[in-house]
């Protein structure tokens, strides 16, 4: 694009003009609330008023509250709960997978003239807000609820099955039903950009339908494949909601129901913000894995 | 199916279906068809058990999970528990379209001119600006809500927990929504029409004005439509920004609701969400479908939308 160096060039601060606007606010507020995270995490608690008190200078930070939490993680209850959750994120992101590259790969390979139809069912899903997914399984896994109804009818139950009092596998479900659309639209779009001709030439070659899977299709995918998994382990691990509607047990609390609880309980919130924190910490890796691999990918559409 | 039916001799031909479709479903030359009837059952599986809920919505009794015939009595016929009726419920309505039409008519412009910048910056910190704009849309929306709610209780005082921040959180992780929309459309588009323009004597901002916005015009509207959406299906940002009842948004009243006395008007209420959330995004598509046509792409609004993600 020769021509067009004009266009990009231009005067020198007409394009970081432009984009000014953006940027402040993105370093008010999404930078500075991570500084104030921060801050309270390495803050005081104020014993008498049993209030978080900031300190916004980095030099007088005190782990104090933070060494807490820490060594709660190591040493005690709220170590069930990580271990828990990590449990929860990768058994759902698996079944996740399961469920969904079989779909994304129909829809991008094989469904033909009905391409358009197949994609607007599998992104009506993502566009139904989220908590009225889950208010439908609510209803339906409530003690009277159809799925009670269907599994006696067929005789797989004999009395109705407290879906709804603290039941891991509810959760899971939940974490699923919620997050597989997610996974579905970057592994549609990865196995959709596969060059059709890649798979023929296999075939061509001598290879069955499988072989061309296993060695052409399933390896070009993998980039993107990854890229869907991270994208829904990341709202996962932060998720709160899901377990609030689906078990409201202390059985099956996760990382998020217990940063809620510290919050609500009041007096705790340096605590929560504390183990904000440390899920971020933990979650860094999954998030500069994710990075790394968007840039990746728009280095290689460049080139 | 009642269990005499079952219990029924089976009519003759019965088997003879079975066998089919085993056959067809195994039929190793055609394409691979259980595929198919996967994809149909997970379409099923995602589908149904929402269709079930906005059914219940629209339920004679108070129950949510027996069937008692059709009425409006959740809608707007009971006095007191209807979604009109109620007004801790009709407030959530309002809020919740209130602080959608807010983030999108905030973001939308700040979005579009992020996108500008960051898709013809070539300086020193468009690399930076870059990344900053993705980690919206990367991190646990958990840890974003802890960290505005800290921000606006500590530091940003002024401004404090309620209708303001709850806007100002939707609008900072919606921009990046706009961003990536826009800037897609602008690497379509590329330099040549406004290099074009100004060779046949445009000034700069003539050819921004002139050529590059009225060609960017249907991303815009799509993007408008999609932070709408975005906006109004939030829950988490807005659970932690909220202040008293006045601030409860649809998502935050449904989770309330549903932990502590659920009712059919919560699934009415609901459904409304959905129907609202579901214009929002067929309007996205309409437009998006728009991009293609002029750009003279064969295909669907639906692929463009699928290829939002990043």
């Amino acid at each position: 694009m020769a021509g067009s160096a004009e266009v990009y060039s231009r005067r020198r601060w007409t394009w970081p003009a432009f984009a000014a606007p953006g940027l402040i606010w993105l370093i008010l507020l999404f930078l500075v609330p991570f500084y104030a995270i921060l801050a309270v995490a390495m803050g005081r608690q104020d014993p008498i008023f049993n209030q978080s008190v900031p300190i916004w200078n980095p030099v007088q930070w005190d782990p104090g509250i933070f060494g807490e939490v820490m060594s709660d993680i190591f040493s005690g209850q709220l170590g069930v709960i990580f271990v828990r959750t990590i449990a929860y994120v990768v058994i759902a992101s698996l079944i996740s997978l399961l469920i969904g590259y079989p779909v994304a790969y129909f829809v991008a390979r094989h469904a033909g003239k009905r391409k358009v139809l197949y994609l607007v069912l599998i992104l009506t899903p993502f566009w139904v807000p989220y908590l009225m997914r889950m208010l439908a399984w609510v209803n339906l896994l409530g003690t009277d609820g159809y799925v009670n109804d269907a599994l006696m009818l067929v005789g797989l139950l004999d009395a109705p099955l407290e879906w709804l009092s603290g039941r891991s596998d509810t959760v899971v479900l939940g974490l699923i039903y919620g997050y597989v659309p997610f996974l579905i639209l970057p592994l549609f779009a990865a196995l959709d950009r596969i060059d059709e001709s890649t798979i023929r030439a296999a075939r061509d070659l001598g290879a069955s339908p499988w072989q061309a899977f296993l060695r052409v299709t399933l390896p070009l995918s993998k980039q993107g494949t990854l890229a869907g998994l991270v994208i829904i382990m990341l709202p996962m691990f932060g998720d709160y909601y899901t377990n609030g509607l689906l078990s409201k047990s202390p059985n099956t609390r996760m990382v998020g129901n217990e940063i809620v609880l510290f919050i609500e309980s009041g007096g705790g919130g340096s605590r929560g913000v504390a183990l904000t924190v440390v899920l971020m910490a933990f979650v860094a890796v999954l998030m500069a894995y994710y990075l790394i691999s968007v840039a990746r990918a728009t280095k290689e559409s460049k080139a | 199916m009642s269990v005499d039916v079952a219990r029924r001799p089976r009519p003759v031909g019965t088997s003879s279906v079975m066998q089919r479709t085993r056959a067809w479903i195994s039929n190793p030359w055609g394409k691979p068809r259980w595929l198919i009837v996967f994809t149909l059952l997970y379409i099923a599986w995602c589908l149904i058990p929402v269709l079930i809920a906005v059914q219940f919505g629209f339920n004679e009794g108070r129950s949510r999970t027996a069937w008692q015939g059709f009425s409006l009595r959740w809608y707007f016929d009971d006095p007191n528990l209807s979604v009109w009726n109620d007004p801790s419920l009709r407030n959530a309505l309002w809020q919740s379209l209130r602080l959608a039409a807010a983030t999108m008519l905030v973001a939308t412009p700040i979005g579009v001119g992020l996108a500008l910048g960051l898709a013809r910056w070539r300086g020193r910190g468009a690399k930076p600006a870059n990344f900053l704009m993705l980690f919206p849309l990367i991190t646990p929306e958990i840890v974003m809500g802890m960290a505005l709610f800290i921000v606006f209780v500590y530091l940003f005082s002024f401004i404090g927990l309620g209708t303001q921040a709850q806007v100002l959180g939707h609008v900072t992780f919606t921009i990046s929504y706009v961003v990536i929309i826009v800037r897609g459309r602008l690497f379509a588009i590329g330099g040549e029409y406004e290099q074009a323009a100004m060779d046949l004597g445009a000034s700069p901002r003539q050819a921004l004005r002139m050529v590059l916005l009225p060609m960017l015009a249907p991303a815009i509207w799509a993007s408008l439509a999609i932070a709408f959406a975005i906006s109004i299906d939030d829950f988490v940002i807005s659970q932690f920004l909220k202040s008293d009842a006045s601030t409860e948004t649809i998502p935050t009243k449904l989770y309330s609701g549903l932990r502590l006395a659920p009712s059919p008007a919560l699934n009415a209420l609901a459904s409304l969400l959905l129907a609202f959330s579901m214009l929002a995004i067929t309007a996205a598509g309409l437009f998006l479908r728009r991009v293609r046509r002029r750009e003279g792409r064969r295909g669907s609004a639906a692929e463009e939308l699928a290829r939002l993600d990043i």
